[in-house]
């Protein structure tokens, strides 16, 4: 243990504790605090049942009061600690309250009638997982049908992606010819504009070509991305060209070329799209708002927004349909964020 | 074969009918490559990509200018009339230059003035923790992969998702309050407050968007040469000597891109204020690309010309803010063949 906490707590220059020292584990116990608190306090209150969510001052687990069906009485009845005139504790249920009394039964004696003062007794609560915050939804809301519009359109998105800048990246890094330097400085030039820039032409476009409430309008007009043309570019430079050449004098066609010994060899920069793409298109909020109007065809993002408008007061759904949406990044973080943070230094993208 | 681990089995399964596709498609493209020799062939591998890129990226660059210069509520260019600067004159009709309030678009000013202050101090507040954040990561830390990826976290979660773990724990009965309540203070509903509003869209985006800046800068400060540390510390140089002549001048143009970088996209903020606080109360967080999306679609007045004409004038801010970035790039290559 005190290896443990030396090599954890290790310190400028090994002696005494500089100021910088101080600093650093408040910014970083501060940051682990804020970055993840945040979302763990959503997971745990997704658990909670709607009275619980309405409660103040918030309980960190989710509580719920217990309940008892007592012989005699049709309703189940609440339970409570109580304490007796003669200072022991009891639990009893409630049958009615009358001002300041309370006319409590012991479960298991119910024959008999107890009054006691109110302020003598306090919810039983025990900790329970509200399930249903997570059944609901998908048998009640259409958000089994947004989880798949949302993994369509990823997937798709994500595939086509690959393949069509992936083709273009090999044109542009194993060919010469004209205007191939054009090519590249309109794909670089347009790599700055955004989706707010263009959205009002680009909807009558999608519109024009019948792609208004289509799942393909959302995925098209992602897929040609500058970014991607640019790192499978970057990459395949790097593949030496006598072995294209050696594929050409074997009789290998320029598909097989590409096919066969081009994309495999860029397999760790595809590896590196792909992750990027599933997660620009998992969180794509904007143009699907946009392009999506009908309830059916909404992606998770856009139905969950939607919802948080009209269920104001119903958190409870949305709470745990907050943390259904969340899962998929937060997997791809557990797994794949070593390749993600290599990928953002290398070469600044997002 | 025998010896073929399951996984790779199961690979080889999946793979056989995309390899037979692969093999089908092979026979045409054969024939295009006769036909056509090499030069075809690159024209055919980059053709998809061009098609894309053109119909949904090029045409609506060009045809935003059009759209700007037409009026009328219809999508379709044919059914729109032609007004000439009409939408920019409006855009920039005011009775008094200073106030917002007296132009007839008063909602774009607005937009505009909310976003201005905005950028200026998300970014200025982003950049300065994401480079206290990158100076303690790239100190000598034990597990510090793991604290870099504690700052990345939220970098990765989708802006509507933030949006509502915010509005969650902003709310009356929310984390913060109950935070509050333990020094005596009473619920607050912070989200209806205007002033509020707009210092939590700053901190909530500055929560989603910093750990990519840090680590960004991180980058950038490993790449400093260890030896001229090493110098500095056998001459004897104090650390904020160190920092101010060493670290933040080698730092320099990193921390410039970082900078231009924020601003393209702080200007263009809009998803997780959208889900956070819809635009309000009021205009009080009413940002540029809720003005073009309000304006183009969602209200019941829409104008798509109006809503063209503001972001083309929003693309010529971002237009100057890329050409600069472009020109720091320009620049540190020319310096590195030097």
């Amino acid at each position: 243990m005190g290896v443990a906490s030396r090599f954890i707590l290790r310190r400028r220059g090994g002696k005494g504790w500089h100021w910088t020292d101080i600093v650093t584990w408040i910014w970083l116990i501060g940051g682990l605090i804020i970055m993840f608190g945040p979302a763990v306090w959503l997971a745990f209150s997704s658990f909670k049942t709607p009275a619980a969510l309405a409660e103040f001052p918030p309980s960190i687990l989710p509580y719920v009061t217990s309940q008892a069906t007592v012989e005699g009485y049709d309703k189940p009845l609440q339970l409570f600690d109580t304490k007796m005139p003669d200072g022991s504790t009891r639990v009893l249920a409630e049958v009615r309250r009358i001002g300041v009394m309370s006319q409590m039964v012991d479960p298991k004696a119910p024959g008999e009638i107890i009054r006691v003062n109110m302020n003598d007794r306090t919810p039983v609560r025990t900790v329970s997982f509200a399930t249903e915050n997570y059944t609901e939804p998908f048998v009640h809301f259409d958000f089994l049908r947004y989880l798949w519009n949302s993994v369509f359109v990823t997937v798709v998105a994500t595939l086509i992606t690959l393949v069509v800048n992936s083709m273009a990246a090999f044109a542009l890094s194993k060919y010469e010819f004209k205007g191939r330097s054009l090519a590249m400085l309109v794909i670089l030039a347009t790599l700055m504009v955004p989706l707010s820039v263009i959205m009002v032409p680009l909807y009558s476009i999608i519109s024009s070509l019948g792609l208004f409430n289509s799942l393909w309008g959302v995925i098209l007009p992602t897929v040609a991305t500058p970014t991607g043309v640019f790192i499978l570019r970057q990459y395949m430079l790097t593949i030496p060209d006598e072995l294209i050449d050696a594929a050409r004098m074997d009789k290998a066609s320029e598909w097989q070329i590409y096919w066969r010994i081009v994309l495999p060899l860029t397999a760790p920069a595809l590896a590196v799209l792909a992750i990027f793409s599933v997660v620009w298109r998992w969180n794509d909020f904007l143009w699907p708002l946009i392009v999506l109007s009908r309830r059916e065809l909404y992606t998770l993002q856009v139905g969950l927004s939607i919802y948080s408008g009209e269920l104001n007061v119903q958190w409870h759904f949305i709470l745990a349909m907050t943390v259904v949406t969340m899962v998929p990044v937060v997997l791809v973080f557990i797994f794949l964020q070593r390749f993600i943070t290599t990928g953002i230094a290398g070469t600044g993208l997002k | 074969m025998s010896t073929t681990s399951p996984s790779s089995r199961l690979g080889a399964l999946l793979m056989a009918p995309v390899n037979a596709l692969m093999r089908i498609v092979d026979v045409p493209l054969r024939g295009l490559q006769k036909a056509t020799g090499l030069g075809g062939m690159a024209a055919f591998f980059l053709a998809p990509n061009m098609l894309i890129f053109g119909i949904f990226v090029l045409l609506p660059l060009v045809i935003n200018f059009v759209y700007s210069m037409t009026g009328g509520t219809a999508f379709f260019l044919s059914e729109r009339s032609f007004v000439g600067a009409d939408q920019y004159a409006r855009l920039f009709t005011c009775a008094d230059y200073l106030d917002p309030m007296s132009c007839q678009e008063d909602a774009f000013w607005t937009a505009v003035g909310n976003t201005f202050w905005f950028v200026v101090l998300q970014v200025t507040l982003m950049i300065l923790t994401a480079l206290i954040t990158a100076l303690i990561l790239n100190r000598d830390l034990a597990a510090r992969s793991f604290w870099r990826a504690v700052f990345f976290f939220p970098v990765l979660l989708s802006p509507v998702v933030v949006g509502l773990i915010w509005k969650w724990i902003l709310q009356r009965q929310g984390l913060l309050n109950f935070m509050l309540y333990q020094f005596g203070n009473e619920p607050y509903t912070w989200l209806t407050d205007r002033n509020w509003t707009f210092v939590a869209t700053i901190g909530v985006s500055i929560w989603a968007h910093m750990g990519f800046y840090a680590l960004i800068l991180l980058a950038g400060l490993q790449a400093i040469p260890k030896d001229l540390y090493e110098a500095a510390e056998m001459d004897g140089t104090k650390p904020a000597r160190v920092f101010w002549r060493i670290t933040l001048p080698l730092l320099a143009p990193n921390l410039l891109v970082v900078v231009v970088l924020a601003l393209i996209r702080a200007v263009q903020i809009f998803d997780e204020v959208y889900v956070l606080t819809g635009g309000g109360p009021g205009t009080s967080t009413l940002y540029l690309t809720q003005y073009i999306y309000e304006t183009g679609f969602a209200s019941a007045l829409r104008n798509p010309g109006l809503a063209a004409a503001a972001s083309i004038l929003m693309g010529a801010v971002l237009v100057v803010l890329t050409l600069f970035q472009l020109g720091i790039g320009r620049r540190q290559e020319n310096k590195g063949k030097r």
